[in-house]
Formats: structure tokens, C-alpha cells, sequence
């Protein structure tokens, strides 16, 4: 049904939160190695669709396959999912009990059954690869936010996921720590990780981003390359939109 | 300056109020009979050391079944409210009866008095005549009942602690292909368990004295055996010990709890982590 490139194919997917509709029919297709950008203002549905994609929101309506295989299914075990997909959030989200080395290696070794001295190896070696190396025995509140937004990354990537989710990394960080993060990013795409990254950088989405989708009331208005939709926007909205953020200076 | 004049003013205060509760004490009609019937030495420490061919124990010694009883209820409360607990927490339509018959277990242990409960058990369980569960000591059926009511409460402060880890731990745990089971052992209750120690200490604290009420199943541990003194010599100074080793027992369970709670506050405000 499905091509085997396809990373994630996204149909019909409604999601509700009581009365208040999020996500009111979701088409999406995101190849392998591709990066898509979800840009919208808050409350446009963007989170939500990634929690969906991960299996941390129950859907209402519509089918997601991943790599091939439908999630929404019934008998889908939610855990063997995840191992495919990492998720980072805005909030971080670091296990404020544990250093970073076992924030990192508590996965592979708890999910995956790794052995605990090769995953600490591993762990170091992404670490390193981060700028991160002297970090790993800092517990998470020792650490700036650009740094704990990177170990959360780390945390992921130890997963060896074929499909990272970034929920609005950024959003939570002071300014001059954005590019630190942003930087991580850069390289991940560069190394050819498939992404569907929900952001407010429309700077960093226009340089990343192999297709941009702008969202408003739980609906992709407009998904087209950058250069496409932030210089010439078709859709009235999306026209409206990048207005008001390029008056804001955000653009 | 100022550090040493307020120390002197507190001490000068506490002095003066001790005074005035000491004066007030031996200005009273009754005073004189009051300190014999409750403050005499001599029974003071005839009921501490106690004396078996007169016909009582020693309260000391009887405290020794307060402790035991304690730690035994202590560690098995701990379990029991944890499954307790976890049960009510859980989702899933499958766990429906037994979140159901713990939340029944809660309300029910929760709203009987101790007494009650220590009664029934002590009383109830003997008059069955089942082998084995039927026979045996006093203390046992205490235990059972301290823990019956304890488990309750205490699984109260157990989910509080788990509600208090917000939800982004568990998001966050989960996305990374946890299972429920792993994540509430690894990231959930280490988090929790950490906010609850103090309540968890002040119930313990309460626990402690209320192994005294076992006594009335003729168990006889200190409170038991103050009372047995003073129906032997009709005096009550066996009650004051009675009340000074139940002291000794709780006020340092009761400081390191203090302890606790100030460190977690400091910690809290210098935002460092264990």
C-alpha cells in the first residue's frame, strides 16, 4: 500500500479534546530522509499532530502508518512504536533524578535490553558528538537549557530512531541559547535523519525544511517548499500569517 | 548585636513562661495530691524497672513490644499502600475491579476508628477457630489491624506523591518506549517518593504511639503495663513513664522528619539535586 520510502503517511486524522476540535482532517506524507517544518500559530494543532504520530494522543479518526506499517491499527504494541520514533519537547523533559549518562542510557538498556556498559559507551560517544562530553555526570537542573535541550536530543537519538519528532524545541530557550539547538538540528538533517519538526524559527524552518506545511485550526492550509510558501504564499491565510510574524520581526 | 539580644530574650521568655505553667501547677487546690498520684519517684521507678513477683511488668521492658510491633507494621504498611496505591492509579478497564474494591478498602479503613479495627480483628479472628490464623499472640492481630488502617492512609500519601511527578515525566518516559510498569519504577515513584518522606515520617510518627492501643487485647506492651502497674499499687506515675518512653521513642523520628523537610526546602531554593 504504502511506498517503502515513505517514513510516515498521515489520513483523515481528526483528534478532539473534549469540545475543542485540534485536528479537524490531517493529510501527510513525509518521505524518508525528508525534514518537514509545521509552522502555525500556537494552538494551531501542531503539537498535537506530533504527539499523535508517537502514539501519546489516542486518535479520533483517520490512519498513520509508519515505515509501512499501520499504528492506528488495533494490536499495535504503542511501546515497539516508539522504539522507531523520538520525540523531544519543548519542555525538555529530563529525568531530574538521574545525571545525564543515565538520563541517556535508562532506554536502550531498560527497552532495548542493551548492555549497560555498551550503551554507556554509546551514550558518550552521541555526548561527545554534541558537545556534551564533560556533561555526563550533571544532573539536569546544573545544566543550562541549551545543554538539557541537547541531552534530551541525545536521549532520543540513543534510540536509534528512524523518525525524530521536535516539539517547538526552541520555544523554552533564552535567545542565545537557540542556536546551540538549533545547530543540533542542523547536523541531524545533514546526516540524513527523517523530521517533522514543529517550530516558531521561520529563519531556520526556510533553511531546513525540505517542505514547509502552515497549519491553521487543526488543517494543513498550505505545504509547499520554502522558497514556495514563504515568498510567495498562495493560500489567503498563510499570506496573513506570515504578515503578521514578519511585523512582529520574526521573519 | 542583635542575634545575641534575641537569644537572650527567648531565653528569658522561655523561662518566664516555664515559671508561670510551674507556678500555676503547684498553686492548685489538688497540686500535692496530683504530684504523688502521678509524679511520685518512687513508683516512677518501681513501674520502669517493674517487678513480677508483685504482680507487674516493667513498662521499659514492655516498650520493647511497642518497637517491634512498629517496625514489622512499618514495613508492611509501606508495601501494601504502594500496591494500594499503584491500583488506584492505574487506567485500563481491566484493573476496573480492583480499583474498585481498593477504593472501597481506602474509604472503609479510612472512616473505621483504629480501636475498632484492633478490636474486631483481635476478637473476631480467635472466635473463627481456623488453624493456624486463629492462634495466635495478641500482638499479631494488632499488627494485622495497625496495618489494615495505616495502608489506607498511607496509600493516600503515596498518591498524592505519584500525582505530584507532572504528567511531561511520564510523556516523556513512555515516548521513549517504556512500558507503564518501567516507567513508574524508574522515573515516576523515585520522583514521588522523594516529596513524600515527610508526610510519610508524620504518619509513622502516629503509628509509633498507637501500637499503645494493641493493649487492650491484653497484649503487654508499655501502655499495658503502666495501666497494670497503677490497678497493682493504685498510683499512676506508671502512666508518666509511659508517656516519657513513648517521648523517647517519637521525638527523634519526629527531628529527623524536621530534618528532612528543612534540607529539601534548602535544596529547593539553591536549586541543587541530590
Amino acid at each position: 500500500m504504502t511506498e517503502p520510502s515513505e517514513a510516515v503517511r498521515i489520513e483523515g486524522l481528526r483528534k478532539s479534546f473534549g469540545a475543542n476540535q485540534v485536528l479537524t482532517g490531517i493529510d501527510l506524507s513525509l518521505a524518508a530522509h525528508e525534514v518537514i517544518c509545521l509552522i502555525g500559530a500556537s494552538g494551531s494543532g501542531k503539537s498535537t499532530l506530533l504527539r499523535c504520530v508517537n502514539l501519546l494522543e489516542p486518535i479520533d479518526e483517520g490512519r498513520i502508518w509508519l515505515l509501512g506499517q499501520e499504528i492506528t491499527a488495533a494490536g499495535v504494541d504503542e511501546n515497539t512504536v516508539r522504539r522507531h520514533v523520538g520525540i523531544v519537547f519543548q519542555s525538555f523533559n529530563l529525568f531530574p533524578h538521574m545525571n545525564v549518562l543515565r538520563n541517556v542510557t535508562l532506554a536502550p538498556v531498560k527497552v532495548l535490553g542493551t548492555r549497560r556498559a555498551a550503551a554507556e559507551q554509546e551514550a558518550r560517544e552521541l555526548l561527545r558528538r554534541f558537545g556534551l562530553a564533560d556533561k555526563e555526570s550533571d544532573f539536569p537542573d546544573r545544566l543550562s537549557g541549551g545543554q538539557q535541550q541537547r541531552v534530551a536530543i541525545v536521549r532520543a537519538l540513543a534510540m536509534r530512531p528512524q523518525i525524530m519528532l521536535l516539539d517547538e524545541v526552541t520555544s523554552a530557550l533564552d535567545p542565545e541559547l537557540v542556536a546551540e539547538v538549533l545547530d543540533v538540528i542542523r547536523e541531524l538533517a545533514a546526516g540524513g535523519m527523517t523530521m517533522l519538526i514543529a517550530t516558531h524559527e521561520m529563519g531556520f524552518a526556510a533553511d531546513i525544511a525540505n517542505r514547509v506545511c502552515f497549519l491553521e485550526d487543526g488543517q494543513i492550509v498550505e505545504d509547499a517548499p520554502p522558497a514556495e510558501l514563504f515568498t510567495q504564499p498562495r493560500d489567503e491565510r498563510t499570506k496573513r500569517f506570515l504578515r503578521r510574524i514578519t511585523d512582529a520581526g520574526r521573519l | 548585636m542583635s542575634t545575641r539580644r534575641a537569644v537572650v530574650l527567648s531565653t528569658v521568655s522561655t523561662v518566664v513562661v516555664l515559671a508561670a505553667l510551674a507556678a500555676l501547677f503547684l498553686a492548685a487546690p489538688g497540686s500535692k495530691q496530683v504530684r504523688h498520684t502521678f509524679f511520685s519517684p518512687h513508683d516512677m521507678w518501681q513501674s520502669l524497672i517493674g517487678n513480677p513477683k508483685q504482680g507487674y511488668y516493667s513498662v521499659g521492658e514492655a516498650l520493647w513490644l511497642n518497637i517491634r510491633m512498629f517496625l514489622a507494621a512499618e514495613v508492611l504498611i509501606l508495601v501494601l499502600a504502594l500496591v494500594i496505591a499503584v491500583i488506584r492509579q492505574s487506567a485500563g478497564p481491566v484493573m476496573f475491579p480492583l480499583r474498585v474494591i481498593s477504593t472501597v478498602y481506602v474509604d472503609v479503613f479510612r472512616g473505621v476508628p483504629l480501636i475498632l479495627v484492633i478490636l474486631a480483628l483481635g476478637f473476631g479472628v480467635p472466635a473463627l477457630s481456623l488453624r493456624f490464623v486463629s492462634g495466635q499472640s495478641a500482638a499479631v492481630y494488632g499488627v494485622a489491624a495497625l496495618v489494615l488502617s495505616y495502608s489506607a492512609y498511607v496509600s493516600e500519601v503515596y498518591r498524592a506523591g505519584l500525582n505530584s511527578v507532572h504528567q511531561s515525566q511520564v510523556a516523556a518516559a513512555r515516548s521513549l518506549g517504556l512500558s507503564r510498569w518501567t516507567a513508574l519504577r524508574y522515573v515516576i515513584l523515585p520522583q514521588a517518593i522523594r516529596t513524600i518522606i515527610p508526610p510519610l515520617l508524620n504518619d509513622f510518627i502516629s503509628l509509633q504511639k498507637d501500637t499503645a492501643l494493641v493493649g487492650i487485647l491484653g497484649a503487654i506492651e508499655a501502655n499495658k503495663a503502666a495501666e497494670i502497674y497503677s490497678d497493682t499499687v493504685f498510683n499512676y506515675s506508671s502512666y508518666t513513664v509511659a508517656a516519657i518512653v513513648f517521648l523517647i521513642l517519637t521525638i527523634p523520628l519526629a527531628r529527623f522528619t524536621d530534618h528532612l523537610i528543612a534540607r529539601d526546602r534548602r535544596r529547593r531554593l539553591a536549586g541543587a539535586v541530590a
